[in-house]
This record gives C-alpha cells, sequence and structure tokens, in this order.
C-alpha cells in the first residue's frame, strides 16, 4: 500500500509539472506584457499553441536524417525524466532514489547536446551559429551549476533533492554560502533557459539568438514537443530553487487531505512569485552581447566557488 | 554562543570578502568607489553585530567610525577628486577580470588553510574573522598589484585596512586607542595620499602609475 501511494503521488507529480509547464511560460509573458503596459495573449495561449502545432503537418528539410526527427522526443523525455527527479510539493519520490541533482544536471545536459546535434543536423547556417552559442554558454554553466551543487550537497550532506529539502526545511539557519549559491543557481539558470541577459525568448529571425536559433527548422509536433521541453525545463529550474532555498510547505512525511492541499497551494504560490519575478527581471535588464556572457557565467563560478571555501570557515564544520 | 549569531556574524563577514570580488571586478572608478562605500558600510554592520554578541561597548565606536569616516566621508571626497580631475569617465584597463577572480579565489583558499590551521584552538567567532579577514587583507593587495589607476590602488589600501579592522573586532580586547589611532592614520594618509595624486597628475598629466616608471627609466 505504502508503495503504491508513493507511486501514485510521484505520477500525479509528473503529471502536474506537465500540466503546469506552458502555463507557467503563459503566464510570464502575460506578466512581462503588462508590465511593458501592452495586454499580451492569455495565460492559456501555450496550451491552444500546442494543440494547434500538434495538428499540423510536420515539414521535414530534405537533407535531415532520423536524428532530426528522433531529437524532439528525446530531448522531451530527458527534461521530462529530469523534472520527475525533483520534489514539487512532496518529497520521498520513488523515483527520486534512482538519480541525485546530479543526474539532473547529466540528463539536461544530455538533452541539450541532443539539441545541438540535431540544429547541425540540417545545415543551416541558424543552427550552426546557435549550436555554437548555446554549447559556449552550457560548457560555461555547467561547471558554475556543478559548484553549486557540491555547496549544498556540502551543506545538507546528500546530492538527493528530497533528503536536502529535508535537511533545509529542518536545520537550514542563515548561511552566507547558501545565499551565494542561490544568487549563483538562478544565474545558471536564467544562462539555461535562454531568459533574458543571455538570451531573448521572444525573438525571431535574429542574428542574437541562441535557443531559438536550433528550433528555426522544426515545425508541427516536432515542434510542439521541443516548446513544452523548453517550458518544462522552466518550471524544473524554479522547482529546483523552491525546493532547495525555499522548501516552505513540503510534505515530508505525513499523509492526508488538508497536508496536500496546503503544499499543493505553497507549490503554485513559489510558481507564481517565479513567474513574476521572472518577467520583472527581464523587463529591467537588456539582453547581453554574447561576448560577455562569460564575465556573468563567470561570477556564477565564482559565488558557486567562493560559496564552497566559506563553508569550510563556517562554525559548524 | 547562539548559532544564529554567529550565522550573522558569518554572513557579514563573508558578504565583505564579496564586495571585496565586486572590487576587483569593477572597472569603472565612480562605481568602484560606491564599492568602497557597501564595504565599509558592511564593516560597520558587522562590527556592531559583534559589539552586540560580545556586548562589547567599546566596538560600536568602531563601528561608528567605520560608518562615519570610511563609508561616507572618505567615498565622498574620493567621488569629488575623481570629478575634479576629470577621471570619471574613465575605463580602467584592469589585468583582466577572469584571471584577477581566479588569483583572489585563490587567495581565498590560502588564507583559509593557513587561518584554520593557525588558529586551532581558538573559538568559532576568532577563526572565521581572522580568516576572512586574511582574505579581505590579501584581495585589497591584489588590487593595488593589478590595478595601474593610482585611485584604484587608493580604494585597494582602504579595503585592506577594512580588512585589519574585520580581524581586531575577532580578538577580543584590542585597545580602543589602537583603534582610534588607526582610523586617523589611515585619514591622514588619505590626505597625503590626495596631496600626491594632486602632484602626480600636475607634473605627468595622467594618475597612471606606469607614468612613474617611465619617469624613474624604468621601462625603457
Amino acid at each position: 500500500m505504502g508503495m503504491r501511494s508513493e507511486l501514485a503521488a510521484q505520477f500525479t507529480q509528473m503529471l502536474l509539472v506537465l500540466a503546469l509547464a506552458p502555463a507557467l511560460t503563459g503566464a510570464t509573458r502575460k506578466v512581462k506584457a503588462r508590465l511593458q503596459r501592452r495586454i499580451g495573449p492569455p495565460v492559456l495561449q501555450p496550451y491552444r499553441d500546442l494543440r494547434r502545432l500538434c495538428g499540423k503537418d510536420v515539414v521535414l528539410a530534405e537533407n535531415s536524417s532520423w536524428l532530426f526527427r528522433a531529437a524532439p522526443y528525446l530531448i522531451f523525455a530527458a527534461t521530462w525524466a529530469a523534472a520527475a527527479l525533483v520534489p514539487t510539493f512532496q518529497t520521498g519520490l520513488p523515483f527520486s532514489w534512482a538519480g541525485d541533482l546530479i543526474a539532473i544536471v547529466a540528463l539536461l545536459g544530455a538533452a541539450r547536446f541532443i539539441q545541438a546535434v540535431a540544429a547541425l543536423d540540417t545545415g543551416t547556417s541558424f543552427g550552426g551559429i546557435g549550436a555554437s552559442r548555446e554549447l559556449m554558454i552550457a560548457s560555461l554553466a555547467e561547471p558554475a551549476m556543478i559548484m553549486v551543487v557540491f555547496t549544498v550537497a556540502l551543506v545538507a550532506g546528500s546530492t538527493q533533492l528530497s533528503t536536502i529539502a529535508t535537511f533545509m526545511l529542518d536545520k537550514g539557519g542563515l548561511r552566507v554560502s547558501l545565499a551565494m549559491a542561490l544568487v549563483a543557481l538562478i544565474i545558471v539558470a536564467l544562462a539555461e533557459n535562454a531568459r533574458i541577459p543571455f538570451d531573448n525568448p521572444s525573438t525571431h529571425l535574429e542574428v542574437t539568438m541562441v535557443h531559438e536559433a536550433m528550433l528555426l527548422e522544426y515545425s508541427g509536433r516536432h515542434l510542439a514537443m521541443l516548446e513544452l521541453a523548453a517550458s518544462l525545463k522552466l518550471l524544473l529550474y524554479i522547482s529546483i530553487i523552491a525546493c532547495i532555498f525555499f522548501p516552505f510547505g513540503l510534505i515530508t512525511g505525513g499523509t492526508g487531505l488538508q497536508a496536500h492541499a496546503i503544499s499543493l497551494a505553497a507549490y503554485l504560490l513559489k510558481v507564481i512569485a517565479a513567474s513574476v519575478l521572472l518577467a520583472t527581471l527581464e523587463t529591467v535588464i537588456a539582453k547581453m552581447r554574447v561576448f560577455r556572457v562569460p564575465n556573468l557565467l563567470g561570477i556564477a563560478l565564482m559565488l558557486g566557488l567562493l560559496g564552497t571555501l566559506l563553508l569550510f570557515v563556517s562554525g559548524g564544520m | 554562543m547562539s548559532p544564529l549569531a554567529l550565522d550573522i556574524a558569518h554572513m557579514f563577514a563573508g558578504g565583505l570578502v564579496l564586495v571585496s570580488f565586486m572590487m576587483l571586478y569593477q572597472n569603472r572608478l565612480l562605481p568602484l568607489i560606491n564599492v568602497l562605500s557597501l564595504h565599509s558600510l558592511l564593516l560597520a554592520l558587522s562590527v556592531a553585530w559583534q559589539a552586540h554578541v560580545q556586548d562589547n561597548p567599546d566596538l560600536y565606536l568602531t563601528a561608528m567610525i567605520a560608518l562615519g569616516f570610511k563609508s561616507l566621508v572618505i567615498p565622498m571626497a574620493l567621488r569629488r577628486m575623481v570629478v575634479r580631475m576629470g577621471l570619471h569617465r574613465q575605463i580602467e584597463v584592469a589585468v583582466g577580470a577572469g584571471l584577477t577572480m581566479l588569483l583572489g579565489i585563490g587567495l581565498v583558499a590560502l588564507s583559509m588553510d593557513l587561518m584554520l590551521r593557525v588558529t586551532a584552538g581558538a573559538n568559532a567567532l576568532v577563526r572565521e574573522d581572522v580568516a576572512l579577514a586574511l582574505s579581505v587583507v590579501l584581495l585589497g593587495l591584489l588590487m593595488m598589484v593589478t590595478r595601474r589607476n593610482a585611485i584604484s590602488q587608493v580604494i585597494g589600501f582602504m579595503s585592506i585596512e577594512n580588512g585589519l579592522i574585520l580581524a581586531g573586532t575577532g580578538a577580543r580586547g584590542m585597545p580602543l586607542v589602537v583603534e582610534i589611532s588607526v582610523a586617523f592614520s589611515v585619514l591622514i594618509a588619505f590626505i597625503v595620499i590626495g596631496v600626491f595624486l594632486f602632484r602626480i597628475r600636475e607634473r605627468f598629466d595622467t594618475v597612471d602609475v606606469q607614468a612613474l616608471d617611465r619617469f624613474r627609466g624604468e621601462r625603457r
């Protein structure tokens, strides 16, 4: 019985993130539009886009290989598997014992690799430039992410997200290392999700784009898969930040309808707050030149390193 | 001492190291002066918190000096100096932010490794204060080494002094006389440096210290 209810929680959680991801993208766009005094598309617009894309025919480039067709599903599967490992409203998920934070980083890295290879597959120049830029950003963001993981793992004594969340809930205090890790993780999350200082998510056909340039050749259900995967990745990062640094309301052991309602409401509140903050950030700052991106990611890496170093002088260790 | 009090002290001291890194990164003069002001403000907060924790009213005076002189008066004077010399639009060619940051991280690691061995017997607050203070001092020295503009070097010097004060607050029983005399010697040093800056500029039309090297015949 215990196993069955745990599995039920796991699958509810996976379906929840899948259902919530397009709404997050829609809400972020809506808030951003309102901040810029536009009306903006409705929050549910991404769902309509996805439905429409699924109904359309796929147009394939003549010289594309099987990889080009398989890539969207592989990327989506890797991202969803990574999302399944992050506790959203309940810890102790059965899948989370199969993979920790490092596995999540690896799954996302695999998805990015497939995406870059698929972008190169058609041989267009846009795909090539998008892939090269994406990989430049990724090669700088990943070490920073790993440093953040180390910092958090040193504090909590584990790389399991469930264990970390439980630890933070019980005895997470005010620690300067964690503050640095939080800032570093936010920078990394912005870079990985191609948000504004690094890339503009709403441009098309511009020389500055990174992520969108890789999706240019895709259409129909393939594009739907990729867009859903991108929304899912954004929600995944928000969930990681929420469960490591703001684990309020997470259910750690107990059950009951009321506890579930509270934790679900807390999770939704966190996601809404994150989307408002993200939209505000994207409104107040401008996109960076591509060649200045290494500086910002260097700061993230430095913060991660410094956080790890400072841990050794904090009283507990 | 309660863990929360220690955590807050650690937060301020760690923040001081972080602001030192911001200083290394910033290569425009007026923002750099703002960062110095922030550095001193954090020092004042840190010292005041430790005064509260250690129940040592002398330290409140130290915090007031840090706040008044180093966070308000000296940055204001520096700002006026920069504007009067017409340097406020100048971007300094630092050694390269990435390399400097890496060197800085190395120095922090070095000072922590050293201090954690040396102060093995002391209590936690003193240990972390001394370790982080040494990092701040070394980062200030790094700043003085990597910058060519005399004003940035003065700012590096001020941040070294902040590091020394942080070290002093952790060590219980630094006499107030020492503290006050240090504060005044820094003020006097600042005035002397200011006079020198204007002299250097009158003589060489620049505050880039490479001009001095050329004058002494050290470069070709």
